[in-house]
């Protein structure tokens, strides 16, 4: 009688007594009220800032055509469904295109300008612009056909250990999910939100900068955006989230 | 990012209506102690004042200190007794300021 308690006792206190998170649970739900709210409101929400910004960029006309998105695109509402469904498989250049890598695209080969920098407030404004036409549709990747060896290599970057700590992605985000590392809950890994304005940050971020981040904290070496192993994760990030509702912007901590 | 806001400005009210304003400006807010991955200082840039002057009163004046976090929100509420013009405005200091105007109908109660 006595064995089975104190087992359970022990389990307990290495879990912190958390409630273990089982499958797909957004980060929203992490969130305490008053962060919740404020994800919530379409006016008082920091990344609403962002959109603001996009919204005055797809307008303008940038580069030697001195064509603006709009001229090509239309209204930015055209864009709706888009950023649920990246990263995606470029038939054409062979690789997987995440909503960066899209709009950076266009602006180099179409418009004829300068890609704007990765994390800066140029190219945040306008994915989150894109990124927020598909508030509330689900994710879903395609994960077969010619992306279908992209997705592997995804899964394996996922379960592999790196860094200094020995740590891989499914230690934390699948094997701990719900558990307490230090003063925070440790999320289910869904990226659902991107681009969200983090506190941490005092800013908004990419999916791309949250691996990143990730990667700091275990003491491995950066991913770079861009890279073929970087998208691949990406791409089975968005797959473990799929049916999760695009919340972009969100508010994380 | 260039200095920007969000307003809400309430358009319309009764005499003697209490009414929001509520504002968020994006700002970084840079609290002058952080260091970069140098080591070097990173310099302060705040701001530091923020005004609303309601039918040519000055209804709120803020003191902003460097505690207050990046892109700052926020909203006061005050009691409409005339039409008038609702001026916002935000100063930094690096000499940045923003202005956000708007008019605010009052109709007798």
């Amino acid at each position: 009688m006595r064995h089975p308690l104190l087992l359970l006792w022990l389990l307990l206190a290495l879990e912190g007594q958390a409630e273990p998170l089982t499958g797909q649970v957004s980060g929203y739900h992490l969130l305490g009220e008053e962060l919740q709210a404020l994800q919530d409101d379409a006016f008082a929400n920091p990344g609403m800032l962002w959109v603001d910004r996009g919204q005055r960029a797809w307008n303008s006309p940038a580069g030697a055509r001195g064509t603006s998105c709009r001229d090509c695109h239309g209204g930015p509402e055209r864009m709706q469904g888009l950023a649920a469904q990246l990263p995606r498989w470029n038939a054409e250049d062979k690789r997987l295109e995440n909503l960066e890598g899209l709009v950076r695209n266009c602006r180099s080969v179409r418009q004829r300008a300068d890609p704007p920098a990765y994390e800066s407030d140029e190219l945040l404004a306008l994915t989150t612009l894109i990124a927020y036409q598909s508030r509330g549709l689900p994710l879903t990747v395609a994960v077969d056909g010619p992306a279908a060896d992209a997705f592997a290599a995804g899964r394996d970057a996922f379960a592999r250990r790196r860094g200094q700590l020995d740590l891989s992605c499914a230690d934390c985000h699948d094997r701990h999910a719900g558990a307490r590392l230090r003063g925070e809950t440790i999320s289910a890994g869904m990226i659902n939100g991107f681009p969200l304005y983090r506190l941490t940050w005092e800013g908004m971020g990419s999916r791309q900068r949250m691996i990143r981040w990730c990667n700091e904290a275990v003491r491995a070496e950066p991913l770079q955006p861009d890279t073929a192993k970087a998208l691949a994760l990406e791409l089975f990030l968005a797959w473990r989230s799929r049916g999760l509702e695009l919340e972009s912007p969100a508010i994380r901590r | 990012m260039t200095l920007s806001a969000r307003v809400r400005l309430p358009q319309q009210a009764r005499a003697g209506e209490v009414v929001e304003i509520r504002t968020l400006v994006s700002h970084p807010m840079e609290t002058g102690f952080r260091v970069d991955s140098f080591g070097r200082r990173i310099p302060r840039r705040i701001l530091t004042r923020f005004s609303c002057r309601y039918a040519d009163r000055l209804i709120i004046d803020m003191d902003l200190r460097p505690s207050i976090s990046a892109n700052p929100y926020l909203a006061f509420r005050f009691i409409a007794d005339r039409s008038g013009e609702i001026e916002l405005r935000w100063q930094g200091d690096q000499g940045e300021e923003l202005i956000e105007r708007g008019h605010l109908e009052v109709t007798p109660a």
